[in-house]
């Protein structure tokens, strides 16, 4: 066996049980904290597609979860709770927005293309602000989380926790799937090298434009989940400090690996909640603690395990 | 095969190519000489799209492609080395001249089969890879290879793409005597199996691998002919070849 099929498989076994284990310890909290860490972990992991593989620094990732988060959000006031409708809804709608904003950016490059994506999600985060019937500035709770006929009940906290474990195996998987395929083969070559790629007949455009459209989506359903996670939707799900976050746990994480967004997600969100029980000064010691993490893992956390 | 026109490309008030008129004959290696900043290396950036010309039209296998990008025209079997090394550095020599075969088997939009266990991929590129004296080198990283090798994996990786033309800058640049002669020795299998503009330095190899020759000064062809008649002509022989010899 490899060792990436037994690092995922020790994941599996260690997330499964974490909800009987909590329970018994009398500490609900860390289903709640878990289920956050894997829901930001499929944000990260689509984002990964685009810079870690496409070579894309898309500094406005944040974009399309809040914009998934939105979606859930607005059919909810308006009285359409099935999640059947939602949450398709949010994954097309992501797409959509990747699509139109990823046609503009992608042909710029470089410093360019970081602006310009930013630029974009900021747009959203002030139209999210400007919505005053959704709450504007202060965001707004969710009539009901997303209904299933009746399959699965997300007011229960250990169902959503095994929804949200499956559904991140399964971003991995698809992710992981993607990158090795031609397709996947063709968008890490042009990251690799552009000009060789063109010289033997592909035009990276539209295989970046692509790989950008599904990241939105899957970044779409993340969106989603937190919706129905924190039964609220704000803002500043869409803003660029979010942004900033979902890089950074790709960056921490491992680039180009199929486990660095994961590690990265649980590393920080696991730094940043033992760190707010010390002093709420805690950034304070996070951004140093994040700085010696780069400079000393340079193929991030993943580069540890070599998963 | 190939009719070049009139092909002018200016920098300011540099004429990088000046009213080239140049052709290519089917299975004929046409070689292109021509000292440092003859705007040999702008020639062929223009033949292969990645440079547009000012003026001129560049006709190839019966079709204007002078408005075509370089992936399109690449498609289409027109396939280039670089003067300067230019390879998937963090791929496999293997996963290098895969990469060129899957680019002319149709589009690249299946997301789901793994690529390195595409035996349609990974036959033709072990062929290749042993045609061009590389087979026991195929899982090494390029980045872990040497000049020759990366020059040997380019052209493994130009003849991928099946081409009908071949455009190869400097192929022996940077290499030691004995990898040249032995690029020398495979470049004459290639002779007649393909068209080849061949731009080079050295003289040796030009003379041996070429039916014809143009010679470039200053953006523009003053002579193009058989080899013997390029070495006999007065006019070369001051602007160019007495240089060196």
């Amino acid at each position: 066996m490899t060792r990436g099929a037994l690092f995922w498989i020790v994941v599996t076994i260690v997330l499964a049980a974490l909800p009987p284990v909590a329970s018994a310890l009398g500490q609900p909290f860390y289903i709640d904290l878990a289920r956050r860490m894997m829901i930001l972990a499929i944000a990260a992991t689509s984002l990964n597609l685009i810079l870690g593989y496409g070579g894309m620094v898309s500094f406005g990732h944040a974009a399309y979860l809040g914009l998934g988060a939105y979606a859930v959000g607005i059919l909810g006031f308006y009285g359409v709770t099935s999640g059947w409708a939602q949450w398709p809804v949010a994954i097309v709608a992501c797409a959509v927005a990747a699509a139109a904003i990823g046609a503009v950016s992608i042909r710029t490059s470089g410093i360019y293309f970081i602006m310009i994506t930013l630029a974009f999600t900021q747009m959203l985060y002030y139209l999210g602000i400007s919505l005053e019937l959704f709450g504007g500035d202060d965001g707004m709770r969710l009539r009901s989380r997303s209904t299933f006929s009746g399959l699965l009940d997300l007011g229960n906290a250990v169902s959503f926790y095994y929804l949200c474990l499956a559904l991140m195996l399964l971003a991995v998987y698809v992710t992981y799937r993607i990158v090795n395929s031609r397709f996947g083969m063709v968008l890490r070559a042009t990251k690799s090298n552009e000009a060789r790629s063109r010289a033997i007949g592909f035009s990276p455009y539209r295989y970046r434009l692509t790989a950008f459209v599904i990241a939105g989506a899957m970044c779409g359903l993340a969106g989603a989940l937190y919706a129905n996670h924190t039964n609220y939707i704000t803002p500043g799900l869409a803003s660029w400090v979010q942004s900033g976050d979902l890089m950074f746990m790709v960056i921490l994480g491992g680039m180009a690996s199929t486990a660095g967004p994961l590690l990265g997600a649980f590393a920080l969100l696991i730094a940043e909640e033992i760190l707010k029980g010390w002093t709420e000064h805690w950034q304070v010691i996070l951004g140093p603690l994040l700085v010696l993490s780069v400079i000393f893992f340079k193929r991030g956390l993943a580069g540890i395990f070599h998963a | 095969m190939l009719e070049v026109r009139g092909l002018t490309k200016s920098y300011g008030a540099l004429r990088a190519s000046d009213g080239i008129d140049f052709e290519v004959r089917e299975g004929e290696t046409h070689a292109v000489i021509g000292s440092n900043g003859a705007g040999k290396t702008t020639f062929i950036s223009q033949l292969a799209g990645d440079l547009r010309p000012d003026a001129g039209r560049i006709v190839f296998a019966g079709e204007d492609v002078t408005q075509l990008r370089a992936p399109r025209r690449a498609r289409m079997g027109l396939a280039r080395s670089f003067q300067i090394t230019s390879v998937y550095n963090e791929f496999s020599a293997l996963d290098n001249v895969a990469l060129a075969v899957q680019a002319r088997s149709g589009h690249s939009f299946r997301f789901w089969r793994d690529a390195r266990r595409d035996p349609k991929l990974r036959e033709p590129a072990h062929r290749l890879l042993d045609e061009v004296g590389l087979g026991a080198r195929a899982a090494v990283l390029a980045a872990n290879m040497s000049h020759g090798e990366h020059r040997q994996l380019e052209v493994a990786m130009a003849l991928a793409l099946e081409p009908r033309l071949l455009l190869l800058d400097e192929p022996m640049a940077g290499m030691g005597a004995e990898e040249s002669q032995r690029m020398i020795g495979f470049l004459r299998t290639l002779k007649g199996r393909y068209s080849i503009v061949l731009v080079e330095h050295d003289m040796d190899a030009v003379f041996r691998l070429a039916d014809r020759i143009s010679v470039l000064v200053y953006g523009r062809v003053i002579a193009t002919g058989a080899p013997e008649a390029i070495r006999a002509s007065a006019e070369v022989r001051a602007a160019y070849l007495g240089e060196e010899s």
